[in-house]
């Protein structure tokens, strides 16, 4: 075919792009997880609003904190929370999708319409029922979303396997007397994986903005620690007098976001 | 008839249970309607007075029921805040959210779809890159941050509409509506974003199948192969992800309502909560989980159509 | 009547409070520039007034009712002031002046009050005020009527009138009579209380007042608009048409300034007021508000007075400021803000100044040598207050303190920390009528409202004693005794009165600071 070595060229340099940008994140973060160049919390009056130096590459906040450290601090935060987020949304949203697509039915009827009653909850309602349950921080955070996110992933999954449990592969499979579980999980998941990897990088996506989407709305991490979030969203107050605040949480999410896109849509297409 | 007679009953089963869900998360979280509507001057006795004439100290299922009995009536009751009756808050706020839906998903296929196509034609082309490159970049900017900077850019530097001056449509319908775009390219561009991004990925499995070999062998061009067979099978993935977009935005996106101060479903579904103004929260509820519902019975309905193989009963 | 007029002066006087000259001016004059442009020098009493024109005033808050004896929120009732009266209204000193009522007479043992109304004073619908309607108003607002809508905010203070009637004096002029249980010398300050037409079922709706402003429409999340009332008795608003423009929040209002958009904005912060020229005037005031990090005086370990002491120590206030307001707002020692000029006790304002040492030394003697670990609940609405939030913790940092921020939302802040007295401390701000027993009467060891669990048997007696007391000096006195003795107890860690910044447009005059929660529009022009 005529875009065949165009492709593989491609995909090894999405490849290498996606894994520099998530290292340079993974960097920040280790290394966050033992020194910061500052305290992330101390303020000082005199540093308010500085503009990026070489005392402080990405400048301070409005509160004289440097952003630097604020940043490696925060970016260890918004990964655990996106990723453990993403984790359980996926588990569950698969299990739920495949019962349904793959059975149909009375189950599909009943779970798909759980599913209903859980995606029309309003998400903030349920933060603030979580946070009388088990109280403010990161745990509450990835509680709500972990739950919010089931929804969208199992109707996703539910689509796929509709479509794949009517393919010749999966009739050869019964035929040869392969168990409904087995036909589930070991034939037809695989044959998700291109979907399902769309689906996890765009997850992983929302998780990292409906953080910041709960800080904006208060109900995210609670200060005075940071997340790419709530960083992003103090910042909006400075865009025009300060605006590298957005800069250095601005460019992490960015790097996040397009490093496992990058990667994922490698893996997704050697598969195929 | 009888597939539609079990949708209607699930449509019903499901609405009850997201007010019931809703009752007892009001149950469940702090803070008290009454003494939020009284503030911090009221005594305790004033606050109680209110309770009681409110029906909020009557027992739980009675509560509930109550209420209940009312909806099915389709009367939510007053708005404890604004007194007036729900239905007439809601419905003044639905003309806001459904125009807003309307122009974003209007934005989202109409950009979204070409590019997904032309990015699965020549993968690993200079457009597919370029496009890529720039729409995964998109998808990462937060909502509300987006919102921002459209205004910035379009409403402060280059003066194409005025920041936070909403017009309402009963005043001025093409103000209304020239406004309204601006707060839809901001619930747009991360949806095209990830529509793009879902509809490249199915047509590019789609591709790889024996049936687009069978049909390129015997002599279709490329673009009739991507047109009248891909394309149609590809779509199961997207429209399951469309319907949950336009559910959502339908559904009131409070941040970018927020943003650009449209005074939405999704406004005054969280002042609600804020306020603990109980029976504009259940009617918005159930508002959300009929939009919802409907959606969700529509996806399923097309694809069927769009994949004869599928049969869901 | 003379002799009315002559004791409603002596009256006024002693309940006035009155501006407290210096830097926080209460005119619309900036004594400091905050950008230069504009602020310097009266450019705000400059310029010839022209008659007409409409504006646009941003809010960030959707009203909680119209009904003016159904509101709580100090958003609703600032903006409110323009459309309602009471029988008597605030100036811009803080004074109490005739309003529907012409005249005021309180008898020698202070059991009575006689207002005489004005005459020929309309609702906004047409009608004349009558006796029977400020009896109504004046029931409703004390719980009087026989009917009580448990909707409508009962005036505690009110709680001493025994019974108001209506009357006609010789001259044939409208009394209203007022008669009491027990004195209370600042009753008048209470009863600034909407006068509305008597069973008027729809205020909630289309509120009818008297005031300079009639009410025009009203659509929630959006916008109210008000217009220029063409039959009131007093001076004339220039405006003809106000639209009060609710916002999401602050960072929405502050695009939409930038853009031209509103033409007066009285929520700026002060990072916001520095990036703001151009078009508009930054007038600055006070918020008129007791901001403290408020202390549960039940709870371990603030029920020890050396702990709450030294917590005052370890804060350092002027810090704050810097860090929150850039070194703007009034700092305050006790439960008064200096809006009350003549019952502000200044002596008590720097009774801790900042010091780690002494602060340390309180704690190890009150058995904490190594500090503790607490929690601040702040409500989530309020950044300003989450922001001082975040600058006490790292200061409490120094005397081994580890305090951990809870941000709760606000109905949960007024059930669990302000009803439920559920927490060890808490940032707000506490704002006040026109009374200065209204912003002292929560510490009485009995209030309902006193969330701080605070008990003090001295307090309550010389409270009693204040609001008793007739003569002017003994009552200034008993107040500024009565901050003292917060002030000592370390009753909480009481940090300031903060700056308030009103952006107001350059074609634009008239904007008007009051101690109080209050846009009054009727004094704004458009200059030629």
């Amino acid at each position: 075919m005529k875009q065949g070595r165009g492709q593989s060229n491609t995909k090894n340099w999405n490849m290498v792009i996606g894994i520099a940008l998530v290292s340079v994140v993974l960097l920040f973060v280790v290394v966050g997880l033992f020194w910061t160049p500052y305290e992330p919390t101390a303020m000082s009056a005199a540093l308010k609003n500085k503009p990026p130096s070489l005392l402080h590459p990405f400048g301070t906040d409005y509160m004289g904190r440097d952003i630097l450290s604020r940043v490696m601090d925060g970016a260890g935060r918004t990964f655990l929370i996106s990723i453990v987020t993403v984790a359980i949304g996926l588990t569950a949203g698969v299990l739920v999708g495949a019962f349904t697509g793959y059975y149909g039915g009375i189950v599909d009827e009943i779970l798909m319409r759980l599913n209903d009653t859980l995606t029309s909850f309003p998400s903030i309602l349920l933060a603030i029922v979580f946070v009388s349950l088990i109280g403010t921080g990161e745990y509450n955070i990835i509680a709500v979303l972990g739950v919010v996110f089931i929804p969208s992933f199992a109707r996703v999954v539910r689509s796929e396997y509709i479509v794949q449990k009517e393919l010749d592969y999966v009739r050869n499979a019964r035929l040869l007397g392969a168990g409904n579980l087995r036909i589930m999980f070991v034939h037809i998941l695989p044959n998700t994986r291109p979907i399902l990897l769309s689906t996890i990088t765009i997850g992983l996506n929302n998780a990292i903005l409906a953080e910041a989407g709960m800080s904006y709305l208060s109900l995210g991490v609670q200060p005075p620690n940071a997340s790419l979030g709530s960083m992003l969203s103090e910042a909006q107050t400075y865009l025009l007098s300060a605006p590298w605040f957005a800069l250095a949480p601005g460019l992490m999410i960015v790097f996040t976001v397009l490093g496992f896109s990058m990667i994922s849509e490698n893996i997704g297409k050697k598969n195929g | 008839m009888r597939y539609y007679i079990k949708k209607v009953i699930s449509l019903i089963m499901v609405l009850f249970l997201i007010m019931l869900l809703t009752f007892i998360a009001f149950q469940v979280i702090p803070g008290d309607s009454a003494l939020s509507r009284l503030g911090v001057d009221a005594e305790p006795e004033a606050v109680e007075a209110l309770r009681e004439s409110l029906g909020l100290n009557k027992s739980l299922p009675e509560r509930f029921f109550s209420f209940l009995s009312g909806a099915v009536r389709g009367d939510f009751g007053n708005s404890y805040q604004y007194g007036k009756p729900v239905g007439e808050l809601l419905s003044a706020r639905l003309s806001v959210t459904v125009w807003l839906a309307v122009l974003s998903i209007f934005m989202i296929i109409a950009v979204s779809v070409p590019l997904g196509l032309v990015c699965s034609r020549k993968e690993g082309g200079v457009a597919d890159r370029i496009i890529t490159m720039v729409t995964q970049t998109l998808m990462a900017v937060p909502a509300f941050f987006l919102g921002i900077v459209i205004t910035l850019i379009f409403g402060l530097v280059l003066e194409w509409f005025a920041p936070g001056a909403y017009i309402a449509p009963g005043e001025d319908f093409g103000g209304f509506l020239r406004y309204m775009i601006f707060p839809a390219v901001a619930i747009a561009v991360p949806k095209i974003a990830m529509t793009v991004k879902f509809l490249k990925t199915s047509v590019l499995r789609e591709l790889k199948l024996d049936y687009v070999r069978t049909a390129r062998s015997k002599g279709n061009s490329e673009r009739a192969v991507l047109w009248r067979h891909v394309l149609k099978n590809a779509l199961i993935p997207v429209i399951t992800f469309m319907g949950m977009v336009i559910a959502d935005v339908l559904a009131g996106s409070i941040v970018v309502e927020k943003v650009f101060n449209l005074p939405g479903i999704g406004r005054l579904l969280i002042t609600a909560i804020s306020n603990r103004d109980y029976p504009v929260v259940e009617a918005g509820v159930v508002y959300i989980g009929s939009v919802v519902l409907i959606v969700n019975f529509i996806v399923d309905l097309l694809y069927q159509k769009v994949d004869p193989r599928v049969r869901i009963k | 009547m003379k002799k009315h007029g002559k004791l409603l002066l002596a009256l006024l006087l002693i309940l006035g409070i009155s501006v407290f000259a210096g830097g926080c001016g209460k005119d619309g004059n900036s004594s400091d520039g905050q950008d230069g442009d504009g602020t310097d020098g009266d450019t705000t009493v400059t310029g010839e007034a022209v008659m007409g024109g409409d504006i646009i005033v941003g809010i960030t808050q959707d009203f909680d009712s119209l009904d003016p004896h159904k509101a709580h929120a100090a958003g609703t009732q600032e903006v409110m002031f323009n459309i309602f009266e009471g029988v008597v209204k605030p100036d811009k000193d803080g004074n109490l002046v005739p309003a529907v009522a012409s005249d005021v007479a309180i008898s020698e043992d202070g059991m009575t009050y006689t207002f005489t109304l004005r005459e020929g004073v309309k609702f906004h619908n047409g009608a004349l005020v009558t006796a029977e309607d400020v009896v109504y108003s004046l029931k409703r607002s004390a719980g009087l009527l026989e009917t009580v809508d448990p909707e409508v905010i009962v005036t505690s203070a009110l709680s001493c009138i025994s019974d108001i009637t209506a009357s006609k004096d010789a001259s044939g002029k409208e009394i209203v009579t007022v008669s009491l249980s027990t004195v209370n010398t600042e009753l008048l300050g209470y009863l600034t209380s909407a006068i509305i037409p008597k069973d008027y079922e729809n205020q909630a709706n289309a509120p009818v007042g008297t005031g300079p402003f009639k009410f025009v429409s009203y659509t929630p999340l959006a916008s109210l608009v008000m217009e220029k009332n063409p039959d009131y008795y007093g001076t004339a608003p220039y405006l003809d048409k106000v639209t009060f423009k609710i916002s999401a929040d602050t960072n929405t209002a502050f695009l939409e300034l930038l853009a031209g958009n509103i033409d007066i904005f009285p929520y700026l912060t002060s990072e916001q007021a520095s990036q703001l020229s151009g078009n508009y005037n930054i007038e600055n005031g006070t918020a008129n508000l007791v901001q403290a990090l408020f202390l549960n005086n039940a709870e371990k370990p603030f029920d020890d007075i050396r702990v709450r002491q030294a917590m005052c120590y370890a804060v350092n206030r002027p810090e704050i400021l810097d860090m929150v307001a850039d070194g703007k707002g009034t700092l305050i020692g006790s439960n008064m803000f200096a809006g009350f000029a003549k019952y502000f006790n200044a002596d008590v304002v720097d009774m801790y100044p900042y010091n780690v040492a002494k602060a340390k030394e309180l704690l190890a003697d009150a058995g904490y040598p190594d500090g503790f670990e607490m929690s601040i609940t702040v409500p989530s609405n309020y950044q300003f207050h989450v922001d001082t939030a975040q600058v006490i913790v790292e200061q409490l940092k120094q005397v081994g303190i580890t305090a951990k921020i809870e941000l709760v939302e606000w109905p949960t802040w007024l059930e669990e920390t302000y009803r439920g007295r559920k927490y060890q401390t808490t940032i707000v701000g506490l704002d006040a009528n026109l009374a200065p027993s209204d912003v002292l009467k929560r510490y009485r060891s009995t209030a309902s409202s006193n969330f701080l669990s605070y008990v003090n048997e001295e307090f309550d007696e010389i409270f009693a004693l204040a609001i008793a007391e007739t003569d002017d000096a003994a009552k200034v006195k008993y107040y500024k005794q009565l901050q003292e003795i917060l002030a000592k107890d370390a009753a909480s860690v009481y940090i300031q009165d903060p700056a308030s910044y009103v952006a107001v447009s350059k074609k634009l005059s008239g904007y008007t600071f009051y101690p109080l929660y209050v846009q009054d529009m009727s004094k704004v022009y458009y200059v030629k």
